[in-house]
């Protein structure tokens, strides 16, 4: 044991000593992210036991592979080999050990796995929704948020989830958990995240292009900050262009640049005032009008050099002081 | 009768339309290397662009739309064209007979077609890069593959068409273990390689079909919009993921079980030793192929099926581990007192064993539903399928073809070289995939083309390693190539081994055997 | 060198094979392994169709009605008829009696056609009408909302069959050929065998396909 966690430690440490975890409390040393939920906790000390185990029966197979080997070495042409066909007592243990073993950790894992499959009651649930490549969050007060969840901490949190598109999968390393979110069904998942903190979200099911940029975070906040944030308008006090910006940040950033690169979708530098050329109609000069229809109704016109059908409709999820923010936003946007 | 002297199965005929007409399955066994050879050298150069892609987070040398299309072509080919007819339908084709004492297979007509459907296949799975390519993921999850706009189609029925290649292949073996065993071969002693390949072919007939309806309903998704996939229509994109896996985590065993058999009779030959457990190897190879069936479920812990339905599959993938376990304990019980020479497929059938210990160990922390929510769809899954499929089958694949060549051809290779193959794969082997299970432990998810900064010095290692795996082929490639041209002659048994095929000619001729062996005892019986 | 087929006397197996009763046995496993197949690529055709029957009963009883199931009983009876005409013909091949395994071969082949005109009526009748997979599914006045899924399952399924009909008719015309040549006796009669399996399970799946393609609900 004391060799394992030796081995462990000095692994975990130059495998992550030199990279930019920011994470204070990755004091663990099963190369995991923090445990930042009582089940991560859990999931962790089987996760360890399971490691401990392994690295044990890894090193009596490899180990036994390689001093069996060295030590019956051919050393003459003609040596003569022992013949044992097979030995019952032998056959039996080895089988039913690891057979043991196995029912052991099936059990363990089924009672966490329970844990995090029934969701409390009394949670506090809030809709999430998947779309090509960014995450939706809606709460009961009608509060909408991209890109970033907030919930409050200390509280059970119920996720509602499906998806506008295709299968994609929400995934907080730090929790432990994750689920497909699939279209034209509701997918489920909780926790309950004791610290104030922030955490990432990844999309885990194979969506497309920008499947790896489909990110977001967990912002835990303490309670009353999240009543604050609950029923705050997030735009207070901000300009046009700033909400615009916040916009951005939440929805076109997977696909969309900043600068006149081109990524999935073109970038928005210098765009306004640009003159597109398109697939199927006129050459146009990108205007407000041009803009909010290619929010609206993204197939309308395609700009050449760009497929069809990639980018999808926000009508319905955008407000008109969104939708007009993006338009300031790219207006402030140069080459 | 048959024979006449100095004649052989490679030069009882010549000329190109020999080879393509040919019904001897010596000849179809060779076809089918140099083919898998061709597929392996492309799918492994898709590796090397995806590992160089991943050498810094963003993009390296391609878009993400580009890469994902990499990561699908490698997938698909390393498993319909590499993995999956690899070992079975070079070596099982050219030695399963042999091995048997039989002339040929059972329905060598069958054989020459199966060839033709894997080309064929092939091909048509390569007309999808004229179409966009395809960026689906070898899985072809609904809906998005219904969806997405290119060439996904023609990769669908290319791995339809190559079904039944693997269809045809394990027919063939099934009846040819049934019918056609020399006198004296009774079930028990024949090679253990045989019982896996008896074992592989029960679950190519019963799996592959259901793959086949699965890829026509795709099919027919993209071409009609049939709905039976797509929410859209009222369909449902899950039942996909219950029959692609009903096949898929049975096709693991047909990628895995012809590989433990050749470790099987590696060991033995190397060790001079009769194989410890005979009987526990053979039935453990049934026992997998049974319940191979009915454990597909654990691909799906997080896919929104039922808890109950994660829990039973969850127990059934626990049973799996248990005659895996044991077929591991036998090898290793087998070196003691044995007389162990450390020739390339020996290294290589060791190598097996650590990778696969590996492998198999991070098998069971994913069968574990609780740690693979966690671990479902991250780099830990990609590490741990890599330590069984290519630290297992393609590690066997390399010492069966070290083991085989000098009956193959009638040549030995060059021992060096060979060694030192060994040592390039399978460090950089570890070097490339050790640093995968930190990585998904760590969170980052499988089939991205960028990720977190984090990430970033794992991936770098990672992708250093696996270009050294890739000189350790072209190392092999050489030596094989040597060996086949220059090697010096080998004689008709240069390992001293026991199984029937050391005893036909130097290079069989096309009967396989002058006179009818007969079988008197085991197949491993060093005394 | 030995080939296929090699003739020894009046015997009639491959080199690799110790006799002709060796090569009928092993050729029959080989067919029992492919019937197999055969059985389990439907099966997962009917795995899909009860999971849905399940989820939508009366969208499935709304598609059966859409149907008429004389067509249906017809094509059974047909095909049952074909199945006895397919046994006959080995049986008369026992019997060395070259004209009536003609005659058997002709008679079924004849039911097969009749098979696939009646199926082209009903094909172009739903057509006709849009009553199609899917997105393609056009008809006006049904009442479920996915009725389309119903004509997915439908058209897959009888498609799926009758392409299994078309190279049981190639196969039939095959031995045909070649038992107007005489080539079959009470020593050899492997392909008739064969392709008569082939056949009875043709027949067999659409004897389930009828009642659950038609009746239901």
């Amino acid at each position: 044991m004391l060799i394992m966690e030796l081995f462990m430690n000095l692994f975990f440490n130059q495998a992550l000593a030199n990279t930019a975890i920011d994470q204070v409390e990755s004091q663990s040393s099963n190369f995991m992210p923090p445990a930042a939920t009582e089940i991560a906790q859990k999931f962790d000390t089987l996760y360890t036991f399971l490691l401990v185990i392994s690295f044990i029966s890894s090193v009596l197979v490899i180990g036994g592979m390689i001093y069996l080997a060295y030590k019956s070495r051919r050393k003459t042409e003609d040596q003569k080999t022992a013949y044992i066909a097979h030995n019952a007592t032998l056959e039996f243990l080895w089988s039913f050990i690891p057979f043991v073993f196995f029912m052991i950790v099936f059990a363990w894992g089924w009672v966490i796995f329970y844990q995090m499959q029934n969701a409390p009651k009394d949670a506090f649930e809030v809709h999430v929704t998947g779309q090509k490549w960014y995450w939706d969050f809606t709460y009961k007060s009608g509060k909408t948020s991209s890109g970033e969840f907030v919930v409050p901490a200390d509280t059970n949190i119920k996720l509602i989830m499906t998806s506008r598109d295709v299968l994609h999968s929400f995934f907080i390393p730090a929790f432990r958990i994750k689920q497909d979110v699939i279209p034209g069904r509701f997918t489920t998942l909780w926790f309950r995240a004791p610290k104030v903190g922030e955490y990432q979200v990844f999309c885990t099911e194979y969506c497309g292009d920008n499947h790896s940029a489909m990110l977001a975070k967990v912002k835990v906040l303490p309670k009353a900050d999240f009543e604050l944030w609950l029923q705050d308008n997030p735009y207070k006090g901000l300009s046009l262009a700033q909400v615009g910006q916040k916009v951005y940040q939440g929805r076109c950033i997977a696909c969309h640049l900043t600068t006149e690169k081109k990524n999935i979708g073109p970038g928005f530098g210098g765009l306004y005032g640009k003159t597109r050329e398109f697939n199927e109609a006129d050459s146009l000069v990108a205007d407000e009008e041009y803009i909010r229809e290619s929010i609206l109704n993204p197939n309308a016109k395609i700009v050449k050099g760009y497929p069809k059908g990639v980018m999808p409709t926000f009508a319905g999820q955008l407000k008109e002081n969104e939708l007009s923010g993006i338009i300031e936003y790219i207006k402030t946007l140069k080459k | 009768m048959y024979s006449t002297p100095g004649k052989n199965y490679l030069n009882e005929a010549s000329g190109l339309w020999s080879w393509l007409t040919t019904k001897d399955h010596k000849r179809i066994g060779v076809m089918y290397m140099i083919s898998v050879m061709i597929f392996f050298a492309i799918g492994g150069a898709f590796a090397m662009l995806i590992r160089t892609e991943l050498f810094s987070s963003g993009k390296d040398i391609v878009d993400a739309a580009v890469y994902n299309q990499f990561m699908t072509f490698h997938g698909a080919i390393m498993v319909f064209m590499v993995i999956i007819p690899g070992i079975p339908a070079i070596f099982g084709n050219f030695f399963l007979p042999l091995q048997l004492g039989a002339k040929d297979v059972a329905f060598p007509r069958v054989n020459l077609m199966s060839w033709y459907c894997l080309i064929i296949g092939a091909a048509i799975s390569f007309v999808s890069l004229i179409y966009n390519g395809a960026d689906t993921g070898w899985t072809f999850y609904t809906p998005y593959s219904i969806g997405t706009d290119n060439g996904t189609l023609w990769l669908v029925l290319g791995a339809f068409v190559m079904g039944f290649s693997s269809i045809l292949t394990g027919l063939n073996f099934v009846v040819t273990v049934h019918k056609l065993r020399a006198p004296g071969m009774t079930f028990f002693r024949m090679p253990l390689f045989v019982w896996s390949l008896y074992a592989t072919a029960i679950i190519q007939i019963i799996a592959t079909p259901v793959l086949g309806i699965t890829l026509l309903l795709l099919a027919a998704e993209r071409i009609l919009g049939i709905g039976v996939f797509d929410p859209k229509l009222g369909g449902d994109p899950v039942l996909f993921q219950h029959f692609f896996w009903f096949y898929s985590h049975p096709a693991v065993y047909i990628m895995i079980l012809p590989a433990m058999g050749v470790i099987s009779e590696l060991i033995t030959t190397y060790s001079r030793k009769v194989i410890f457990g005979y009987k526990a190897i053979a039935f453990s190879s049934l026992g997998i192929a049974a319940v191979s069936f009915f454990v597909w479920g654990h691909h799906m812990f997080v896919s929104g099926q039922s808890s109950l339905a994660g829990i039973i599959f969850s127990f059934l993938t626990m049973l799996v581990g248990v005659p895996t376990a044991i077929k591991t304990f036998n090898w290793v019980a087998t070196l003691y007192k044995g007389s162990v020479k450390f020739d390339s497929p020996m290294l290589y059938a060791l190598g097996f064993i650590f990778l696969f210990t590996i492998g198999g160990v991070t098998g069971i922390i994913l069968a574990v539903t609780a740690l693979d929510v966690h671990f479902h769809d991250t780099y830990f899954v990609v590490a741990h399928f890599h330590y069984v499929m290519v630290g297992g089958t393609l590690m066997a694949l390399m010492g069966a073809f070290f083991y085989w060549l000098p009956k193959m051809f009638g040549k030995l290779y060059y021992e060096a070289g060979a060694r030192l193959s060994f040592v390039f794969i399978f460090l950089g082997f570890n070097v490339t995939f050790f640093p995968q299970f930190v990585l998904g432990a760590m969170g980052m998810p499988r089939r991205y083309y960028s990720y977190l900064p984090e990430y970033q010095l794992l991936n770098r290692v990672s992708t250093l390693g696996a270009y050294t795996i890739g000189i350790g082929f072209l190392i092999a490639l050489a030596v094989i190539l040597h060996s086949i041209f220059k090697g010096k002659p080998a004689g008709k048994n240069p390992w001293g081994a026991k199984t029937l095929e050391w005893e036909a000619d130097e290079i069989p001729i096309h009967e396989n055997f002058a006179v009818q062996p007969v079988v008197t005892g085991g197949p491993y019986e060093y005394r | 060198m030995s080939t296929d087929n090699t003739a020894v006397g009046e015997r009639h197996h491959a080199h690799h094979f110790n006799n002709a009763e060796h090569e009928f046995n092993t050729s029959m496993f080989g067919v029992w392994c492919f019937l197999l197949t055969e059985i389990l690529m439907f099966g997962g055709l009917f795995v899909g169709y009860f999971i849905f029957h399940n989820l939508y009963p009366d969208m499935f009883a709304e598609g059966a009605s859409h149907l008429d199931w004389r067509y249906g009983a017809t094509n059974t009876l047909v095909l049952l008829m074909s199945s006895f005409t397919m046994v006959l013909s080995i049986y008369y091949a026992r019997k060395n009696n070259t004209k009536m395994i003609s005659w058997c071969l002709f008679i079924t082949l004849l039911c097969a056609i009749a098979f696939m005109g009646i199926k082209y009526i009903e094909y172009s009748h739903k057509i006709h009408e849009g009553l199609l997979p899917g997105e393609l599914f056009s008809y006006a006045h049904a009442e479920a909302a996915n009725l389309g899924l119903y004509f997915s399952f439908y058209f897959m399924m009888t498609g799926l069959h009758g392409s299994h009909v078309l190279v049981g008719m190639g196969l039939i015309t095959w031995i045909l050929i070649r038992a107007r040549r005489g080539e079959f006796n009470e020593h050899y009669y492997t392909p008739v065998e064969g392709v008569g399996l082939f056949w009875h399970l043709v027949d067999l799946i659409w004897i389930y396909l009828f009642p659950l393609l038609y009746l239901v609900g």
